[in-house]
């Protein structure tokens, strides 16, 4: 079974210093694949890589058998791949309807249609059912702005989605989302279909191990190791690092 | 789960493709505005060369709301393209090509190129660089006309421009009459041109990279391609304004390419509001209104008071002032970009949602 | 040749005294100050008025054209400019040409449009031969002025405490004023400093450079040259492009008329295209 993204020996320096460290790693198709890491490992870093906001110092990034290393970001989510960001990136004077319905035109390869208006053709159906799937159906018509940030972070996720990618990058989803909306998220990207395969950065470990098949930990940078979430919940070195964290503060 | 789910999304649908419609849809306001506009103007046969200013100045503001209001892009230069379109159209009636559509036609052509080939030089760098860049196109091409005085007659400026009757029947008059209809025409359908683009996923995909455009690109949108194609479209537009200048006014002047004429264009577009197309119209019939009241009483002070104004408004938080007189001409002023009552179609409530 | 050399060097130089305020000022308050060159105009009519009503000699009016130019500047910058530094390009781009239109207005109003002309003390218009190379004294003394500033002002960048801090400023304002340097101050004080070098500029080039109310609209362009082909991140770099493009323009000029001002705006979009932030800018 062929990777659905794999990275080769994947460096990024900046200046002297190296942020990721000769990263070799593949994301299964169909995957629940976590990444952790204690703060500063790289893992944002690493994302922008794989996305193409970072260009690599060296080594290639695959996506589905393309070498897709030297590609725009918005040429590599035409290939299948999308992300979202640590801190909401929305767009604020929109409303989620247009933004979805954006997204799905994009992908649809209408978005350079200048003629017809936006809705017009088969953009509807796609956004209800986005819409309906990540519970955003009675806040559609309201400026992005004014939403609750839980109700933002779940767009964040679905404009994503709504670039029907075979790879979905999800960078810390549930970060600063208040108690009483996270129930609602975790279900959202629970539910998410199997086609998809999904690389969840997180912190919140409850998360991560109720959630991924296989957890990958990345430290300053390089990867220290991967496997099934029982294998790394009882790895002596994984523990070192935690809290060896925790001890420094 | 998904047999119980089925209904809902159909409903969800057909409220959101009635949505998408009405957002589109021309409301009525509108209909009354233009229609408004063009009994003003045959009412008043007298002031016809005034509302052949306020209509060319308005495209010209329309054209650079397509690249500010739109796309974010700051230009001091657009000019440029007004110009271009300006000696472009009166050299071809020189020539014998005296048809005004056909001039039209291809000072928009000769303008749009300009504004392709520059484009690339604009989305390099920063903030700073782009006004540079605009600014020093639009230096240039004054440059080239004021030196190539065998073409453009230089500081004397283009004399003699013919152009033929319009359509091949209506012919220009001494009063005006023929240019204020013509050029009235001409916006309303350039305008028509640029509702039906902003309204498209062409232009709401522009919103996006105004917005947020690190995350326009996270969601496939080629930024620098749609930008360098809106930018193409708006000097070209700017060509069509600069064009009919020349064709109503019988003569191009070096200062089609001043710089004070690219600062008075972001003056008139900041009057009226950008991104919702209208701001342009609105704040074109205000500073030429202005201007007319104005030069009976201090002819000389203009420019002060422009200054004054810019200063001011600047102070004053034009944004909040924007947002503030937006909400309250919130169901006057067409805004193509928000709220569609989905609500309306009747949706579930959120607890009704499996 | 030489000659040209010397004159577009004298050019330089003064161009680098006029735009050097605009420089800091961008590069501390990330501030499009489009009106820059009005501080200059201030400058050039100070001078006139004072040789013309107290007939005061032109060497003297110099360091009142820069006090007349800096309070103009300080007024200014702690009554209107202060309001403006956070605010989006567009609106500071707003701001300023409204600025320079009021200014233009008003000086077309109180000091007619007609150009002025100094008229310079006689030793100062003489030439002198030198090595076969014609030089004008006019010309000299700007460079020797112009040369003494740009020393005094490494010097004070470079030796003193308000240099450090100002350089700390420029880098990150808000660290600056996290460490306890009053920050305000310094804005207020260079932008000060930086039009009165305007002001010095405009008096000191009236012969060279014209005076009329449209200064500051003619010159902007070159100011804004100076300053986006030689970065902000230090004095040198806008000191060699003001170098660079006074004796293109003069080369320009001499040797092809025609085309003079083309030789300017085009080095100045072929930088863009190559390096669009500045010939001689630290990489951001």
């Amino acid at each position: 079974m062929s990777a659905a993204l794999e990275t080769v020996g994947l460096v990024k320096r900046f200046g002297g210093i190296l942020a990721t460290d000769h990263v070799s790693f593949a994301l299964e198709e169909g995957a629940r694949h976590a990444l952790i890491g204690p703060n500063g490992a790289g893992k944002t870093t690493f994302v922008n890589l794989l996305t193409g906001v970072l260009s690599p110092s060296e080594g290639r990034v695959i996506l589905g058998g393309e070498d897709v290393s030297r590609l725009r970001p918005d040429q590599r989510v035409r290939r299948g791949l999308a992300r979202t960001f640590q801190i909401n990136q929305l767009f604020p004077e929109m409303t989620p309807l247009e933004a979805l319905a954006l997204a799905v035109s994009e992908r649809e390869g209408g978005g350079k249609d200048w003629w017809r208006r936006v809705g017009a053709g088969s953009v509807v159906e796609p956004v209800a059912r986005i819409a309906s799937r990540f519970r955003l159906t009675d806040v559609l018509d309201r400026p992005t702005g004014s939403l609750a940030y839980g109700k933002q972070r779940l767009l964040e996720i679905a404009l994503a989605f709504a670039c029907k990618p075979r790879v979905l990058l999800l960078d810390e989803p549930a970060a600063g989302v208040p108690q009483a909306e996270r129930a609602e998220l975790i279900e959202a990207v629970a539910a998410l279909p199997r086609e998809v395969a999904v690389l969840l950065i997180e912190h919140d470990m409850d998360l991560v191990f109720a959630y991924a098949d296989r957890i990958s930990v990345l430290v300053d940078g390089a990867l220290l190791t991967q496997g099934s979430p029982e294998a790394i919940a009882t790895d002596e070195r994984v523990r070192a690092v935690y809290l060896g964290e925790s001890e420094h503060g | 789960m998904m047999a119980q789910a089925t209904p809902d999304i159909a409903a969800i649908e057909a409220g959101l493709a009635r949505g998408f419609v009405r957002r589109a849809r021309w409301r009525l306001s509108e209909i009354v505005f233009w229609i408004a506009a063009l009994l003003v103007i045959l009412a008043w046969p007298s002031r016809s060369l005034l509302f052949n200013e306020i209509a060319i100045l308005a495209l010209f503001a329309l054209s650079l709301d397509l690249i500010l209001g739109y796309a974010g892009i700051v230009s001091l230069g657009h000019a440029a393209f007004f110009g271009t379109g300006a000696y472009v159209a009166g050299l071809l009636t020189k020539e014998g090509l005296t048809d005004p559509t056909l001039g039209l036609a291809i000072a928009a052509a000769s303008a749009g190129a300009l504004g392709f080939a520059t484009s690339f030089l604009v989305l390099r760098g920063a903030d700073l660089t782009r006004l540079m860049v605009t600014l020093g196109v639009a230096l240039v091409l004054f440059e080239i006309a004021n030196q190539w005085s065998a073409l453009t007659g230089g500081a004397d400026g283009l004399q003699g421009v013919a152009p033929g009757p319009v359509l091949g029947f209506f012919a220009f008059d001494i009063f005006g009459r023929t240019a204020s209809l013509y050029s009235f025409a001409t916006l309303f359908l350039m305008f028509v041109l640029a509702r039906r683009i902003a309204a498209s996923p062409f232009g709401l995909s522009l919103c996006a990279i105004r917005d947020n455009p690190l995350r326009a690109a996270a969601i496939g949108i080629p930024v620098s391609r749609r930008l360098i194609a809106i930018y193409t479209v708006a000097a070209a537009f700017a060509g069509v304004a600069g064009a009919l200048l020349a064709q109503t006014t019988q003569f191009v002047s070096l200062d089609v390419f001043d710089f004070a004429r690219s600062a008075d264009v972001l003056l008139v577009l900041i009057i009226g509001g950008t991104g919702y197309l209208y701001g342009g119209i609105f704040g074109a019939v205000a500073f030429k209104v202005m201007q007319d009241i104005f030069s009976a009483i201090t002819p000389q002070h203009w420019q002060f008071w422009i200054g004054f104004v810019l200063v001011a408004l600047v102070l004053a938080r034009r944004e909040r002032l924007a947002r503030l007189a937006r909400k309250a001409l919130s169901r006057a002023a067409t805004r193509l970009g928000t709220a569609i009552r989905v609500a309306e179609a009747g949706l579930p409530s959120q607890g009704a949602d499996t | 040749m030489l000659t040209i050399l010397f004159d577009g060097v004298a050019y330089g130089m003064l161009l680098f005294v006029l735009a050097c305020g605009l420089a800091v000022t961008l590069g501390l308050m990330n501030f499009v100050n489009l009106a820059h060159g009005a501080f200059a105009m201030a400058g050039g009519y100070v001078t006139v008025i004072v040789m013309e009503r107290l007939d005061v000699p032109f060497l003297a009016t110099l360091p009142l054209a820069f006090l007349a130019a800096a309070l103009l500047g300080l007024v200014l910058e702690r009554l209107l400019y202060r309001h403006v530094y956070g605010r989006s390009p567009l609106d500071q781009v707003l701001f300023s040409i409204g600025l320079v239109f009021m200014a233009v207005s008003a000086t077309d109003y109180f000091m007619g449009s007609e150009q002025r002309i100094i008229k310079l003390p006689a030793f100062l218009k003489s030439r002198v031969e030198w090595a076969g190379v014609s030089i004008g004294i006019y010309r000299s003394l700007i460079i020797v002025i112009c040369g003494v500033l740009v020393l005094a002002l490494q010097a004070v960048l470079t030796r003193t405490r308000f240099g450090a801090r100002l350089r700390a400023a420029v880098d990150d304002a808000r660290v600056a004023r996290g460490l306890g340097i009053d920050v305000d101050t310094i804005f207020a004080v260079t932008f000060a400093v930086g039009s009165g070098l305007a002001g010095l500029g405009g008096a000191l080039g009236t012969e060279i450079l014209g005076l009329d109310p449209n200064f500051p609209l003619k010159f902007m362009i070159y100011f804004l040259i100076v300053v986006t082909v030689g970065g902000t991140s230090s004095l040198t770099g806008p000191f060699l492009a003001s170098l660079v493009l006074g004796i293109a323009d003069v080369a320009g000029k001499y040797y092809v008329p025609a085309f003079g001002a083309f030789v300017i705006y085009s080095v100045m979009i072929l930088v863009l295209i190559v390096r669009p932030q500045g010939l001689f800018a630290r990489p951001r």
